[in-house]
């Protein structure tokens, strides 16, 4: 089962490296729409902090969608799909694997430059601490709940819609608890809580996902 | 993989098969036998279920009926590894734009749980005819030449039992129909077993082709 999912993670990887300006696209399409927010709304240091979380989530949740719907198909179009689905390990080696490389281009980047956020949006360093943790734990449930969608919308005419109706309303939780952790943490509170429940989350998506992925990339290549 | 003993049993069949497209059946009743050190030729009009008869005898699409028996086991509960023996090669090259000739045959080597050596990626592109592209972007390569790269494919699994192989003559000139024509055979004399499609009559001398017609068998 490691064979494929290596052979996936370094092909892609590679890939990735060749094609350097698709794979940037998700992290120029976070930094820019969140500069977008200062001068939008003002300069008020106060607002800037309070809209913050939410706004970094809901950028950081949109950017995941920007390159989730190709995660799948350009190895439908060219065979290589059928190809990793016929490899004597399990398919669910194949949709693990997706969702890492989905998660080390798109959700390790954003999580890198998000305390330069702190600066934009005048953050103090417990909420910005606050805000990276749970990108930390969410990030990875947005690639996982993504790599789900891009499988079940394969090769579907208007798929890239109906992947966003399908992943938005599964993500809102992790949307939810990332953001409430930030406000928690600069009300003076604890945010563990937030965490755990991000944590829960995650875990629950990293053992459901790739299944469900892996049969549903069965059911759409059929 | 040494030569069949005579009577050895098929290392593919199926059983009362019935396929289908939407809500079209394409064949039925379909018994398909693959014995080893044999090439057979999967004939039909355009439309009839050759690819989809592929697709479900390597298992990426469910029978509308019947069975497919791989040694003699049923596919659908036989263990997952039973792919080891099997390379399909669809209609599609299953080659990436970006990755080199070698890279992209070392990765579809590797999903069959192979690792070629660099002198064994290099001896199967040379088999082929496409040595001299092995450092070049696939996005670079003709149709042909991209053909012969999938195909290479084939010198590196000389000892898998079966090989299904959808219309592999295109694009192909006549040093790569000569070539290949020479893995099916050495294939076959190892006591491999081949099920193939193809638009143009085929010139394989040794074995000589089976021929299996689809507009003449399980015609739904």
């Amino acid at each position: 089962m490691t064979e494929l999912f290596v052979a996936v993670l370094v092909r892609d990887l590679r890939l990735a490296s060749r094609r350097r300006i698709d794979a940037l696209l998700p992290l120029v399409f976070f930094i820019v729409a969140l500069s977008l927010f200062p001068l939008g709304v003002g300069p008020e240091a106060q607002t800037l902090r309070q809209i913050a979380p939410g706004i970094v989530w809901v950028c950081a949740l949109l950017a995941s969608m920007l390159s989730v719907n190709q995660l799948f198909a350009g190895d439908l179009a060219d065979g290589s799909l059928e190809q990793m689905l016929l490899a004597p390990q399990p398919a669910v080696a194949l949709a693990a694997a997706k969702s890492v490389v989905h998660w080390l281009l798109t959700g390790l980047p954003l999580i890198l430059v998000t305390p330069l956020v702190g600066v934009l949006f005048d953050l103090s360093a417990p909420a910005l601490g606050a805000l990276v943790f749970g990108l930390v734990l969410g990030t990875p449930v947005l690639s996982l709940l993504g790599a789900l969608g891009a499988a079940l919308t394969l090769g579907l005419r208007s798929g890239g819609m109906l992947l966003i109706l399908i992943v938005l309303p599964l993500a809102t939780p992790a949307l939810i608890f990332g953001a409430g952790a930030v406000g928690t943490v600069e009300a003076g509170l604890s945010a563990s809580g937030h965490f755990s429940l991000l944590g829960a989350l995650l875990i629950a998506t990293a053992i459901g996902a790739p299944w469900a992925t892996a049969a549903a990339l069965r059911i759409s290549t059929e | 993989m040494t030569p069949p003993p005579a009577g050895r049993s098929a290392v593919l069949e199926t059983v009362d098969l019935a396929g289908q497209r939407g809500e079209r059946a394409l064949f039925e009743h379909l018994a398909l036998a693959l014995e080893p050190g044999t090439v057979t030729w999967l004939r039909g009009r355009n439309g009839r279920g050759k690819t989809s008869l592929l697709r479900v005898l390597a298992g990426l699409a469910t029978p509308m009926a019947g069975e497919v028996l791989v040694h003699g086991q049923p596919q659908r509960r036989a263990d997952p590894s039973w792919r080891t023996d099997l390379v399909y090669i669809g209609h599609q090259n299953a080659l990436k734009d970006d990755l080199n000739s070698s890279e992209a045959l070392a990765f579809l080597m590797q999903l069959g749980s192979v690792k070629p050596e660099p002198a064994q990626i290099d001896a199967a592109l040379e088999r082929l005819g496409v040595l001299h592209c092995r450092r070049a972007l696939v996005r670079t390569l003709s149709q042909g030449q991209r053909r012969r790269v999938a195909l290479a494919r084939l010198a590196l699994s000389l000892d898998k039992p079966l090989w299904l192989l959808d219309e592999p003559f295109d694009a192909l000139d006549v040093d790569g129909i000569h070539a290949l024509n020479a893995l099916l055979a050495e294939h076959a004399a190892r006591g491999g077993a081949t099920l193939l499609t193809s638009h143009q009559a085929l010139s394989l001398a040794e074995p000589v082709p089976r021929i299996f017609d689809l507009d003449r068998h399980g015609h739904a």
